[in-house]
């Protein structure tokens, strides 16, 4: 139970006798280091966001973490979904949607007038709750954003397919098939191919709204095994309800509660030793 | 962390789960305490009789041990308890096991009041240890009363005793020495009343480590292997 925060990082100050061990083999087994020494990929200041008269997020600030999972959890209706989608601009095709505040990706607001919102949405691929592909081939599926950018290249795209795959996960399963119907796939392949094709474009950032909710548990563990994998390439924010998922796959976790970030902390400290009552109450089950 | 957050868990299985933890952690200490006391009397009133009765008892405290770690295990597997509740199996998981080394340590005494009281008159030096034993034995009712109410300024309280404990040990050691070497005939005895005072302080230390995992319980700072300012500073530290 190395729970103890001051130990944390370089020096050992509980004071005990070493033994002429190497104190940093003693530090707490965790990989996350402390949002100070992350090198910060999206800032949110101030931010709110109103669907028409009611206020769905209230003053919102945080730091998401480069090549980490960010984790969002909270009860339904607590603004967790909205904000990821703040991160691409989701909410602009919400009528009566709007924002106040600032939303920097690598130091730019993404707000900002003459932003270009497809060029923002590559950079910021998402996946949705129940995997999405069209009614297409597995190869054009995957495909598809490259497409649109005007590749269309032969050995190009075989080449960034492949990758995409074998990033997803799921090269194995369907090289021998790819022309076959995407749809023909399990609801947990199609979620991967989904993943595959949003890096297909080599995004930076990675949004998963509630990737695994509808898959069955070997699928939502080859998800989170996914997942894992692919923060060495891509920032990753995901909002979801398992609290068990959260705590198993991301590095750091934001705990909202009607618009508000209550609590936002490295996923070791918050699920061991949570500061505000609100989230050791939701995490714990206590939330009535 | 206050006690009665305890309950209040949407599963209502979950808190009866908890709670029962609890209460079978508080009768395990309860027998051990009985045990203690039952090897001090036996040691210091020369009870055979007594010391026979807590050895064969030590049985029951192993037995709890068990079936209080199966029954964590199991919340563990099926809950997979967050935070507070988190903390409560692993300080109980903690708890039992120093519950039992104490138990073994009251058997210990046990068996050497037996052996003791077989002695001839005229080699017993007749050691008093009753003032060692009746502090590890407050000692430790006291760490059972803090684990109970998560009072970490109790925790730190007991574990200030301490002290007291390795001091008296140690003047116990001196004086048993003194008579070994007026009369080597007291050699075995003496070496006896060393085991049974050794016993009684590790019960103290025993009894020092619950109270850190009750700060552990309520404050999420491990304080083990550390000095007790420090543990004081945890245990003062305030959480929103």
């Amino acid at each position: 139970m190395s729970i103890n925060s001051e130990t944390n990082g370089k020096q050992n100050t509980s004071g005990a006798r070493t033994h002429g061990i190497d104190i940093g083999a003693l530090d707490r087994p965790n990989d996350s280091i402390g949002i100070e020494q992350e090198t910060i990929s999206l800032e949110v200041k101030d931010l709110d966001l109103f669907y028409g008269e009611s206020q769905a997020l209230k003053k919102i600030n945080i730091q998401i973490p480069q090549n980490r999972v960010t984790a969002f959890i909270g009860p339904s209706g607590c603004g967790k979904s909205t904000l990821l989608r703040c991160f691409n601009r989701m909410n602009d095709l919400v009528d009566g949607c709007r924002i106040d505040g600032k939303l920097m990706l690598e130091g730019e607001d993404i707000y900002e007038k003459g932003v270009n919102v497809a060029d923002l949405r590559r950079r910021v691929g998402m996946v949705f709750q129940k995997p999405n592909p069209f009614p297409k081939s597995i190869f054009e599926n995957v495909a598809y954003g490259l497409r649109i950018q005007g590749v269309n290249n032969r050995r190009v795209l075989d080449e960034a397919v492949e990758n995409a795959l074998k990033g997803a996960a799921l090269w194995d399963e369907v090289k021998d098939r790819l022309n076959d119907n995407a749809l023909g796939l399990s609801g947990g392949q199609q979620q991967r191919l989904v993943i595959a094709r949003a890096i297909a474009v080599e995004p930076e950032v990675l949004l998963l709204d509630e990737p695994a909710s509808a898959l069955d548990p070997i699928s939502t563990l080859k998800i989170e095994e996914l997942i894992y994998e692919l923060k060495e390439k891509y920032t990753i924010v995901i909002v979801t309800h398992n609290m068990q998922q959260a705590a198993r796959v991301s590095d750091y976790t934001a705990f909202m509660y009607i618009g508000e970030l209550v609590e936002f902390g490295d996923t070791n400290s918050l699920f061991t030793i949570p500061q505000k009552k609100q989230t050791e109450d939701y995490i714990t089950g206590r939330y009535g | 962390m206050d006690k009665s957050h305890l309950g209040q868990h949407i599963s209502q299985q979950f808190n009866v789960a908890l709670e029962d933890i609890r209460n079978r952690v508080m009768t395990m200490g309860g027998l051990v305490e009985r045990q203690l006391e039952d090897a001090i009397d036996a040691l210091t009133e020369g009870n055979a009789e007594l010391g026979e009765v807590v050895i064969t008892n030590d049985y029951k405290v192993n037995a709890m041990e068990v079936a209080i770690d199966e029954e964590c295990n199991q919340i563990l597997a099926r809950r997979q308890p967050a935070a507070g509740d988190l903390r409560l199996i692993v300080a109980v998981i903690k708890t039992i096991t120093d519950l039992e080394r104490i138990g073994d340590q009251a058997e210990r005494i046990g068996r050497m009041a037996t052996r003791l009281s077989a002695e001839t008159e005229s080699k017993n030096p007749k050691i008093d240890l009753r003032h060692l034993g009746n502090h590890v034995k407050q000692m430790l009712h006291d760490a059972l009363d803090a684990f109970a109410r998560m009072d970490v300024e109790a925790a730190v309280n007991v574990a200030k005793q301490d002290p007291k404990a390795d001091k008296e040990y140690e003047g116990i050691i001196r004086q048993l020495i003194t008579y070994m070497m007026e009369d080597p005939r007291t050699i075995t005895p003496c070496l006896d009343y060393i085991w049974a005072a050794r016993a009684m302080e590790r019960i103290g230390d025993h009894a020092g480590n619950i109270c850190e995992y009750v700060v552990y319980l309520v404050q999420g700072k491990d304080v083990r292997h550390t000095s007790l300012e420090q543990m004081e500073q945890a245990a003062h530290q305030k959480r929103s």
